[in-house]
């Protein structure tokens, strides 16, 4: 087991290299770069770029220097925690990210924790009542919640809101807070706003994940294991937990790979829509104007969340299931 | 219906059983009526569709959702509450009652020990959560009985085996493993399913052995289900057969193969191959298919000596990253005469489908030389680029063995049987469809069958049309893989001849790969017997089976359990040793001992067998004397 992770950790290496090359390769792709933009969108105002100020961070930031040289110090200001300088924004990454990146966690998180929770018990039942009405039912509730896309659910929730209750809905706080320092306030003004993002963001996600837990489950409920469990006796709801819902978590483990990054780009659009304080929104805007230091070191920062969530599912999935563990690197 | 005792464990009264299909009940047991004496063995047979492990899983009270018994009684009188009987039927399938009588008064074991296992709980724990389900005890206590149960069912070092997983073990202690769990609550009555379908057949007689002796230890009755006749005449005391859901005929095990008198049984013990039959005498299937069997010009052998195939120190390793590597063929070398059935017989693992694998190509030789022998020049097989590779294909087709996931769902028959010759580009598709239709009468089945897809056919029509497709490009030599272990044995039979009249028409060539040596027995003029990679023996049928020089051959042939009263397995012999292809089982003559290596030694008539290097003919003739005289 300490090998194969050992394996795993090193494999990941290579594979950060060259996601961050491809990432800065497609940065460097538009003809133009954020100080051309810059320049063009001022003199379309019919003002006058600061040009020496433009000088000073294109020799700060290297863009006289070669492109190799300058991928090389992306990425190791990067592995040592400097992010790069946002031009838009005039700041540092790191600082630009900041808040949103706690948000964004806070939101993904409850996000995730709901979709579980609500997931595996509908999938569940959905399983062992297959092709009943319930079954029918839940289904039905999952596709729409699979078929509606985020942002025009958040649009929903907000005409709605507004035309029923006269709720402003949109926001993770209360305008008051922005740019607070923490408080008491502030965080039962945050909690008080979460739920209704949180809702629809988990929509889509609880429906597919309840048609994935079913679908997996009734594939392991065919199993003879699974007779053989109840042919020593085993009461039907103990033998289903202990064997085909055991087997049926590989997928689900399999599945928190994806989720971390989900943590941190959080459902752009419907954050755009809700203009929620999550990083979303900042990435989009990000890609839009070029400002490539900020949406290259965002890009590269998923990445790694990538990487090392499918590192915790395998290594998870190595404990749950023995075959992997004991089998691994068997060939064919 | 014989006469009901006090003793009957288990007493089935005019059963039926029906299966509810979109509204309306489809009825699968009409009637059928048992007894299971207890202490005693109650053969259940029939064949797959027959409604024998309906039955079992009625008893077991787990019938799928949507089957029901409509009517009749299933009664379980268990000898240690003396007297007292419950209605099976009558009790919720689910309540508590039911619930102790399964896995604690009732064991059950299945078919298929690669999946009956949960892949990710130890055996040990599987094993005791039955234990303590019924007879709960303190922990550490639990794993002493378990272990002991281990040790029982024949596991060599119990307590490292509790540790480990079903997928660490071979089919057989995977067997075992379910034997330890159906019986460690000392159950009134084990139902075992097929128990031995899957194994090989040393481990068959082992595994068989083990059910006497724990039958004898415990005193359980037993229900066996099985369709294999050689099985229940050496193991059941009285024998229930069973045809599409009607009882045929049941009584004791003499009556039912001395007198058999239902014409579906005699028919079911003609269609049996076994090693009695004479040269040229043919199976008779349930119900005969006749082919429409096409003749064409054989290939000329005159002038043309050499085999069709030369096979010469083949080699393949299997390797792991985590180190070690198995040695999955080694060094074998034979030749395939044209016209001839070459019999390929081994236990799985063995290698030889390996083997099959690849002279078609399929894997990567190590080492060695494939020479093809064609009417033209000589084609070194394994040398072939991929571009000469797909010029020489139709001179090499494969039957598989799988008839499901070896027919593509999403394909028409046509369009099966026609791929081979799209991908060759032989002819148009208007010729391409004649020929389909050739072939489908070629293998007994209706050309207006062609549009279907291959889920609305059973099993042995499925295989059929894989013949069909392998014989699409008129190849010459047609390499079997198990071709009929997945079939019933009357299908069985159906199949076997169509092969024969097949092989006779066309003039075709096979390799038959299987591990059943009655089917090999039956198909093949010559037999070569591989154990753990290697050819250990290889002769003329007759030969092989009148004299077997190996001793692995010799247990191979003990193991057989044959559909005869007066020729029972003799299950000490056949077990004595341990694992049969162990090398370290066989007698120094033919184990490779202190770096002397092997050879294949001539014994004349074309039988040679592996043996060490210092031997001659002459000592293993004198070592085969003296086991005779034994």
């Amino acid at each position: 087991m300490l090998r194969y992770i050992a394996r795993r950790i090193l494999i990941m290496i290579p594979t950060l290299l060259i996601t961050s090359a491809l990432i800065f390769t497609v940065m460097q792709l538009p003809p133009s770069d954020y100080f051309e933009t810059y320049v063009a969108e001022m003199a379309a105002q019919g003002e006058k770029a600061d040009m020496s100020r433009v000088e000073f961070l294109k020799k700060e930031y290297g863009f006289d220097k070669p492109l190799i040289e300058r991928y090389f110090l992306w990425v190791t200001g990067f592995v040592q925690g400097d992010f790069g300088y946002s031009f838009e924004y005039e700041m540092p990454v790191s600082d630009v990210v900041g808040e949103r990146l706690a948000l964004t966690v806070l939101v993904s998180f409850c996000t995730i924790l709901m979709t579980w929770v609500i997931a595996f018990p509908i999938g569940i039942y959905s399983a062992t009542h297959q092709y009943s009405w319930g079954d029918y039912g839940l289904t039905f509730i999952g596709l729409i919640g699979i078929a509606v896309p985020h942002f025009l659910l958040a649009l929903i929730f907000m005409y709605f809101a507004n035309v029923w209750f006269g709720l402003s809905i949109g926001g993770l706080m209360d305008p008051v807070y922005f740019n607070q320092p923490m408080s008491w306030a502030k965080a039962q003004s945050i909690l008080a706003h979460l739920w209704i993002p949180v809702l629809i963001i988990g929509a889509g996600g609880t429906g597919s994940m309840v048609r994935a837990i079913r679908a997996n489950l009734l594939d392991e409920l065919q199993k003879q294991y699974y007779i053989t469990a109840k042919a020593k006796g085993l009461p039907p709801g103990k033998a289903l937990v202990k064997y085909p819902l055991r087997m049926s978590l590989n997928f689900f483990v399999s599945h928190i790979g994806d989720v971390l990054p989900s943590i941190v780009s959080g459902s752009e659009l419907t954050a755009v829509v809700l203009s929620l304080q999550t990083t979303g929104p900042l990435l989009l805007r990000a890609l839009q104007s070029q400002d490539m230091y900020l949406a290259g070191s965002f890009l590269l920062f998923l990445s790694c969340l990538t990487v090392v969530g499918v590192l915790i599912s395998d290594i998870l999935l190595g404990f749950l299931d023995p075959r992997i563990r004991l089998q691994g690197g068997r060939t064919k | 219906m014989a006469p009901t005792t006090p003793s009957d464990v288990l007493r089935i009264e005019d059963l039926r059983i029906s299966f509810e299909m979109h509204g309306h009940l489809n009825e699968v047991v009409k009637g059928v009526s048992l007894r299971v004496p207890a202490g005693r063995t109650v053969a259940l047979v029939g064949e797959s569709g027959s409604g024998k492990t309906v039955i079992s899983q009625a008893i077991m009270g787990l019938l799928p959702r949507n089957g029901v018994i409509t009517q009749g009684r299933i009664l379980f009188s268990d000898p240690i509450k003396d007297g007292k009987t419950l209605d099976i039927a009558q009790l919720p399938a689910d309540g508590t009652k039911m619930r102790k009588l399964r896995g604690g008064r009732i064991g059950m074991i299945f078919q298929e020990p690669m999946s009956s296992l949960s892949p990710v709980h130890t055996v040990g724990s599987q094993i005791e959560e039955a234990l303590q389900l019924h007879r709960p005890h303190p922990r550490k206590e639990a794993r002493a009985v378990t272990e002991k149960m281990l040790g029982l069912v024949g596991f060599r070092d119990p307590s490292r085996s509790y540790d480990r997983y079903s997928f660490e073990l071979s089919g057989g202690l995977r067997q075992r493993a379910m034997l330890a769990m159906a019986l460690i609550c000392h159950p009134a009555l084990l139902i075992a399913d097929e128990p031995t379908t899957a194994l090989d057949v040393t481990i068959q007689a082992q595994v068989l052995k083990l059910m006497k002796e724990l039958q004898r230890d415990i005193g359980m009755a037993i229900l066996l289900i099985t369709h294999d006749l050689g099985v229940v005449a050496n193991m059941a005391d009285e024998v229930v057969v069973v045809y599409r859901g009607e009882l045929m005929e049941a009584g004791t095990v003499d009556d039912i193969f001395r007198r058999p008198s239902h014409p579906y049984l005699k028919a079911l013990l003609k269609a049996s191959p076994d090693f009695d039959m004479k040269e040229g005498e043919r199976l008779v299937a349930l119900r005969e298919v006749a082919p429409v069997v096409p003749t064409r010009k054989k290939p000329s052998y005159e002038g043309n000596s050499a085999p069709l195939l030369s096979v010469r120190h083949l080699r393949k390793t299997y390797g792991s990253k985590s180190g070690g590597s198995v040695l999955a063929v080694d060094d074998v070398s034979f030749d395939i005469g044209r016209g001839e059935c070459l019999g390929l017989v081994g236990e799985s693992g063995s290698g030889k489908t390996t083997v099959g694998n690849m002279i078609m190509r399929a894997r990567k030789a190590d080492a060695g030389e494939i020479v093809f022998h064609g009417e033209k020049a000589p084609v070194d097989v394994l040398g072939l680029d991929s571009h000469t590779l797909k010029a020489f294909r139709p001179h090499m087709q494969m039957i598989f063995q799988d008839p499901v996931s070896s027919l593509s769902p999403r394909m028409t028959v046509l369009d099966i049987i026609r791929e081979p010759m799209i991908i060759q580009g032989k002819g148009d598709a208007a010729t391409q469809k004649q020929r389909a239709v050739e072939l489908m009468h070629a293998v007994g089945l209706d050309p207006r069958f062609l549009n279907r897809y291959p889920h609305s056919f059973s099993g042995g029509q499925r295989q059929r049309i894989g013949i069909a497709r392998a014989l699409a490009l008129d190849p010459d030599l047609i390499i079997c893989d198990e071709p009929v272990s997945a079939l019933d044995v009357s299908v069985q039979a159906q199949i076997l001849n169509l092969l024969k009249d097949l092989q006779a028409s066309l003039g075709l060539t096979y390799l038959f790969v299987s591990h059943n040596l009655a089917v090999v027995h039956y198909m093949a003029e010559r037999i070569a017997v591989m154990a753990r990679g290697r050819i250990v023996e290889i002769g003329p049928r007759q030969e092989l089976f009148r004299n077997p020089a190996h001793p692995y051959t010799r247990c191979l042939l003990k193991a057989v359990p044959l559909p005869d009263l007066d020729r029972r397995l003799d299950f000490d012999v056949a077990m004595a040793g341990g694992t049969a292809s162990d090398p370290a089982s066989w007698p120094a003559e033919f184990r490779d001992v202190e770096g002397g290596s092997l050879r294949m030694i001539d014994l004349g008539n074309g039988h040679s067998v592996l043996a060490a290097e210092r031997c001659t003919a002459h000592d293993i003739a004198v070592h085969r004397g003296h086991h005779a005289a034994q």
